[in-house]
C-alpha cells in the first residue's frame, strides 16, 4: 500500500531541470504547441549556468572573418583529443551560430564590435577570437534570457524547489516521474508522454568543486537507474586554479588571465616549477598540464601550507593588477584577505566540469531508454575527453532545443498511460527510510564529506589502479551505510533529508566515474593515469559506457564512429595551419577588452 | 525569544577551535528558526571560528554538526545566483558574501528577509517575484527588424548595468512599500523597476510599459530614499539609473501640460 498520497500532474512534455538546456528544451516544446512543464531543485534563474563567465563560442566571424564553423568544428575535435561523437560536434558548431543571434533576438546582451557587431573575445585552444559575451557574466545573461523567454512562452510551466527522485516507467518506456516538494515535503507525481533531462553535471562528489550544492549528479543516476547508457565517465574536468584558502572560499575559480596577464606558479620552495614541465610555455601552458605540475609539486611535499601552489602577479605592479584583473583583486580581498598586489595567491585544482554523461542520438538527444531525452552537462559525447572553453553555453542552446523539439515530435498522438502505485510505493519507502527521530543512524553530511576524501585523493586529477582500487572499496563501503543514514525533523525543508537522496545519487555517479577510469588505461584529456601515463592508440578507438547489467554496473569498450572524410579533412587543415602559426588573432585587430573573469566558471 | 540552545548532538561535532584554520573562541550565532503557526524564535549556536569563514560557512557548520534540519537557501556560494539572502544583525545581505571577520565582535544574528511570508527558518515564499515578472511583456523587437542586430555599444551602456541583477530580492525586502506597508499588488518593487528599464531602455524594443508601470506597477509609491540602492549586492544604481529615470518619463508622458494638449488634440498618447 502506498504510504501516503500524492499529486497528480500530467504534461506532455516533463523537462527535469531549469539551467540553459532545460529551459532551451522547455521553450522549444512549449512553442511546438506541447503541454510543458519545467521541474527544479532551485528557484528558477539559480541554476549552474549563471556560473559561466567567458562566452558562448560561436564563428560568428564578427572580429576574425577568417572563422568558420569548419575551425570550431576542428577545435573542439583536438581539444576532445577525437573521443568526441562527431556528428554532435558538426551539428553544434553549425548550429551555435544561429542560437547566438536567436539568444540577441529574445534579448540577451552582448558586448559589441565597434561597428555595432557581436563582439568576439579570445579563449583557450580556439584558433580564432570566437567567444560572444557580456563583460564576465555571459551565462547569468544566457539563463535570464532563456528564463523570461520560458515564462512567457505559450504552454510551459515552472515547478520551483521540487525534487524528483525516480523516473516512472512503463515497460521500457520513460513516462512520468514522482519525487517531492522541497518545501513542505509532499509527494508528487508527473505523468508525461515525454522526459527531457536537462539537470546538469556532478561536482560535489569532489572536495574541490567550483559547483553549486545542486551537482550531484541526480539527471545522470535517474537515467541510469531507469536503463540508460552512461558514456564517458571518467572524463571531469580539473581548472588549474581555484582558490583553495580559506575554507569558505575552497574551489571558487581564479581565471586563467591571471596567468594571461603573467602570473607565475611557485612551489614552496620558491621554484618557478613549470619550468620542470614545460619550459616552453611556462604557465600558459594547457589547463591539464599546469593542472598535473601544481598537484606533482604538492604530492612531492612541495606544495603550499594548503596543499596548492602560489600563484604570483605581484611584479606586475599594483597599478597594472589592478587596471588588469580588477575582479580577481576584489575576490581575494573580500574573501581571503589577500591583495594579490602585494602577496601571491594560494591556488590549486578545482573539479570545473563533467564530460561524460547519458549517451545520447547526437540529432535528437534521446537517451538509449524510449521517452527519455537529454541534453547540455548531463549527457555526453559533444566534449570527448576535455571540454574547450566556451564550449558549454552553446552546447546547453543547441541540444537544449533539439530535445525539447525532439521530445515534441515523439508525443504526437501517444496517451498518458496509469500510473504503476509499486513504483510510487517503493520510492516513498525509500525515501521516508531516512527520515526518523528516534532511530541512531548514519549522519548524510558526514557520509557526504566521506566520499569528497575518497574521490579527490584517489579518483581526483591523478589515477592509478591502484587508487582507484582503494576509490572504488570506499564507494563500495559508503553504498553499504548509506540505507542506514537517518535524520530527524520533519519533511518541511528538512535538508538533512534532502542530503540523503543526494548521496545516494552522488555514490551511483561516482562508482561510474571510477570504473570507468579503472577501464580506461592510458592518459588522455582530463583521465590522468599514473601508471599508464601515455596515449594510447588502442583506446583511442573506444568508448566506455556505463550501464546497469542486472547485477551490478557495467562498463563496456564501444568502438568510436570513424570520422567521415570530409570532416577528417578539415581537422588535418586545423593541424596544418597549427604547425605553422599560434597567433590566434590578426594584431591589427586585437582588441582590449576588460580583463576576464572574477568567480565561478569561465565559460 | 530564545526558544532553546542546541549543543552539538551525536557526538560529530569538533570541539571548537579544533581543526586546520580554527581560531580562537567559538562564535554565537543567533539563528532565527521556526515554521509559520509555531513556535518560532532565535536559537543559539557556538561554532568553531575558521579563517576568512563567511556566515553561509557557519550556517553549514551548524546543518552538519547539530542541526541537520536548519533550512536554508543556497546555490553557487560565489555571490552569482542570489540565493543566499537573508538578514544578518539587521541588515539584509548575501550570506555567501559576508566575512564574520567584517562584522562587529559580539553575537551574529541571522534571520529570513521580512518582506516575504515565511516558509522555515531563513527560507521564505518568493514567488510573488516570479508571478511580478511574468505580468512585465517581455522583450519584443519590431517583427521587420533585420537579425543580426546592428547596436552600438554605447546606446546598450545604461542596460548592462541593470542585466547584472542577480535576483537575490535584497532591494525588495528592503524596500519599505513592501517591508512595512505590505503593498505587494499595488507595486513591482526595485528589482522590476530594474527590469522594466532594462527593457525600457534597449534600443531595439517596441513595447511600452510605461502606462502599466505607473498604474499596477505602483512606481509613485517610491519615494527614492535609496534603500534599494544601498543593500544591492551587484552596485547596481537602482534609483539614480532605473526609478528616477522611469518617473521621468512617466512625469513627461503624465503631467507635461504641453504634451496633454497634444495628446488632447492629436489624439495621440
Amino acid at each position: 500500500m502506498i504510504p501516503e498520497s500524492y499529486d497528480t500532474i500530467d504534461c506532455d512534455v516533463l523537462v527535469i531541470g531549469a539551467g540553459g538546456a532545460g529551459l532551451r528544451a522547455a521553450v522549444a516544446a512549449g512553442e511546438a504547441g506541447c503541454d510543458t512543464v519545467v521541474v527544479t531543485k532551485s528557484l528558477l534563474g539559480k541554476a549552474h549556468t549563471v556560473m559561466a563567465e567567458g562566452g558562448i563560442g560561436a564563428a560568428l566571424g564578427n572580429v576574425d572573418p577568417r572563422d568558420n564553423w569548419g575551425v570550431h568544428f576542428a577545435d573542439t575535435m583536438l581539444g576532445g583529443q577525437l573521443l568526441n561523437s562527431w556528428r554532435m560536434v558538426e551539428i553544434f558548431a553549425q548550429e551555435v551560430i544561429d542560437r547566438v543571434y536567436e539568444l540577441e533576438r529574445w534579448g540577451g546582451l552582448f558586448d559589441r564590435t565597434p561597428d555595432g557587431r557581436i563582439s568576439q573575445r579570445a579563449f583557450g585552444a580556439h584558433t580564432f577570437w570566437r567567444l560572444a559575451h557580456v563583460g564576465d557574466r555571459t551565462g547569468l545573461e544566457l539563463i535570464r534570457t532563456c528564463q523570461d523567454r520560458a515564462v512567457h512562452a505559450p504552454n510551459v510551466t515552472v515547478h520551483m524547489e521540487y525534487t524528483l527522485t525516480t523516473l516512472l516507467k512503463d515497460g521500457d518506456r520513460v513516462v512520468g516521474a514522482a519525487g517531492y516538494r522541497r518545501n513542505d515535503g509532499t509527494f508528487v507525481v508527473f505523468r508525461a508522454k515525454a522526459v527531457v533531462l536537462g539537470s546538469g553535471g556532478w561536482g560535489r562528489m569532489y572536495k574541490h568543486t567550483s559547483n553549486s550544492w545542486e551537482g550531484t549528479g541526480d539527471g545522470a543516476a535517474l537515467a541510469y537507474r531507469a536503463g540508460a547508457e552512461l558514456l564517458d565517465m571518467e572524463f571531469v574536468q580539473f581548472h588549474p586554479t581555484g582558490m583553495i584558502w580559506p575554507p569558505g572560499a575552497r574551489g571558487i575559480l581564479v581565471t586563467e588571465a591571471v596567468r594571461g596577464e603573467g602570473g607565475r606558479l611557485y612551489n614552496s620552495l620558491g621554484e618557478r616549477f613549470m619550468e620542470r614541465y614545460d619550459p616552453k610555455k611556462m604557465e600558459l601552458s594547457s589547463r591539464d598540464v599546469v593542472a598535473r605540475s601544481i598537484y606533482k609539486e604538492a604530492q612531492a611535499g612541495r606544495g603550499s601550507p594548503h596543499g596548492g601552489a602560489f600563484l604570483d602577479v605581484r611584479h606586475r605592479g599594483a597599478e597594472y593588477i589592478r587596471k588588469r584583473l580588477p575582479s580577481m583583486v576584489e575576490q581575494f580581498h573580500a574573501l581571503a584577505s589577500v591583495d594579490i598586489t602585494t602577496e601571491p595567491m594560494e591556488v590549486g585544482p578545482t573539479i570545473h566540469y563533467t564530460m561524460g554523461g547519458v549517451r545520447v542520438a547526437p540529432e535528437t538527444g534521446a537517451t538509449t531508454v524510449p521517452g527519455l531525452y537529454a541534453a547540455g552537462e548531463v549527457s555526453g559525447g559533444l566534449h570527448g575527453a576535455n571540454r574547450l572553453g566556451g564550449n558549454s553555453l552553446g552546447d546547453i542552446l543547441v541540444f537544449g532545443k533539439r530535445a525539447g523539439e525532439a521530445a515534441a515530435t515523439e508525443v504526437a498522438g501517444r496517451a498518458h498511460v496509469a500510473v504503476d502505485e509499486r513504483q510510487v510505493e517503493a520510492e516513498q519507502r525509500a525515501l521516508l527510510a531516512h527520515l526518523d527521530p528516534h532511530e541512531e543512524g548514519e549522519n548524510p553530511y558526514l557520509l557526504h564529506e566521506a566520499l569528497q576524501e575518497a574521490m579527490q585523493d584517489d579518483a581526483g586529477i591523478a589515477r592509478t589502479e591502484e587508487s582507484l582500487t582503494r576509490s572504488l572499496h570506499a564507494i563500495q563501503e559508503l553504498c553499504e551505510r548509506a540505507p542506514r543514514m537517518r535524520v530527524g525533523g520533519r519533511r518541511i525543508l528538512n535538508p538533512g533529508w534532502h542530503t540523503c537522496r543526494d548521496v545516494v545519487n552522488m555514490l551511483v555517479i561516482s562508482e561510474a566515474i571510477v570504473r570507468s577510469a579503472l577501464e580506461r588505461r592510458e592518459s588522455r584529456g582530463s583521465q590522468w593515469r599514473l601508471d599508464f601515463p601515455d596515449l594510447s592508440e588502442e583506446q583511442g578507438r573506444v568508448n566506455y559506457v556505463t550501464d546497469d547489467g542486472g547485477d551490478g554496473m557495467r562498463i563496456r569498450a564501444v568502438p568510436r564512429e570513424p570520422i567521415p572524410p570530409r570532416l577528417q579533412r578539415l581537422i588535418d587543415e586545423e593541424l596544418a595551419l597549427r604547425a605553422v602559426t599560434t597567433i590566434p588573432v590578426r594584431p591589427d585587430q586585437r582588441i582590449e577588452g576588460p580583463a576576464v573573469a572574477a568567480v565561478g566558471r569561465e565559460a | 525569544m530564545a526558544i532553546a540552545e542546541r549543543p552539538a548532538q551525536r557526538g560529530t561535532a569538533p570541539q571548537p577551535g579544533a581543526g586546520s584554520g580554527s581560531d580562537g573562541a567559538p562564535l554565537e550565532f543567533h539563528v532565527f528558526k521556526g515554521i509559520p503557526g509555531e513556535e518560532q524564535g532565535e536559537v543559539t549556536y557556538r561554532v568553531p571560528p575558521v579563517t576568512g569563514m563567511v556566515v553561509l560557512d557557519a550556517i553549514h557548520w551548524i546543518q552538519k554538526h547539530v542541526d541537520t534540519d536548519l533550512a536554508c537557501r543556497w546555490n553557487c556560494k560565489a555571490a552569482k545566483c542570489g540565493s543566499c539572502s537573508a538578514e544578518i544583525n539587521g541588515m539584509p545581505r548575501l550570506m555567501c558574501k559576508t566575512r564574520i571577520d567584517d562584522l562587529p565582535d559580539g553575537p551574529i544574528t541571522v534571520r529570513p528577509m521580512t518582506a516575504f511570508p515565511l516558509i522555515k527558518d531563513l527560507v521564505t515564499d518568493v514567488s510573488h517575484a516570479y508571478e511580478v515578472n511574468r505580468r512585465i511583456p517581455q522583450f519584443t523587437p519590431a517583427a521587420d527588424e533585420p537579425s543580426p542586430f546592428v547596436i552600438q555599444e554605447m546606446d546598450l551602456e545604461r542596460i548592462y548595468e541593470f542585466r547584472k541583477c542577480i535576483e537575490c530580492f535584497l532591494c525588495q525586502d528592503v524596500c519599505h512599500v513592501l517591508r512595512s506597508h505590505d503593498l505587494q499588488e499595488q507595486f513591482y518593487g526595485p528589482r522590476f523597476f530594474v527590469r522594466v528599464a532594462s527593457l525600457e531602455m534597449h534600443p531595439k524594443d517596441t513595447v511600452d510599459r510605461l502606462e502599466a508601470v505607473r498604474t499596477e506597477g505602483g512606481l509613485g509609491y517610491c519615494n527614492i530614499t535609496k534603500c534599494c540602492t544601498e543593500v544591492c549586492p551587484e552596485h547596481i544604481h537602482i534609483t539614480d539609473n532605473a526609478i528616477i529615470p522611469l518617473k521621468e518619463r512617466v512625469a513627461d508622458r503624465h503631467w507635461d501640460p504641453l504634451r496633454a494638449v497634444s495628446r488632447l488634440l492629436l489624439g495621440k498618447r
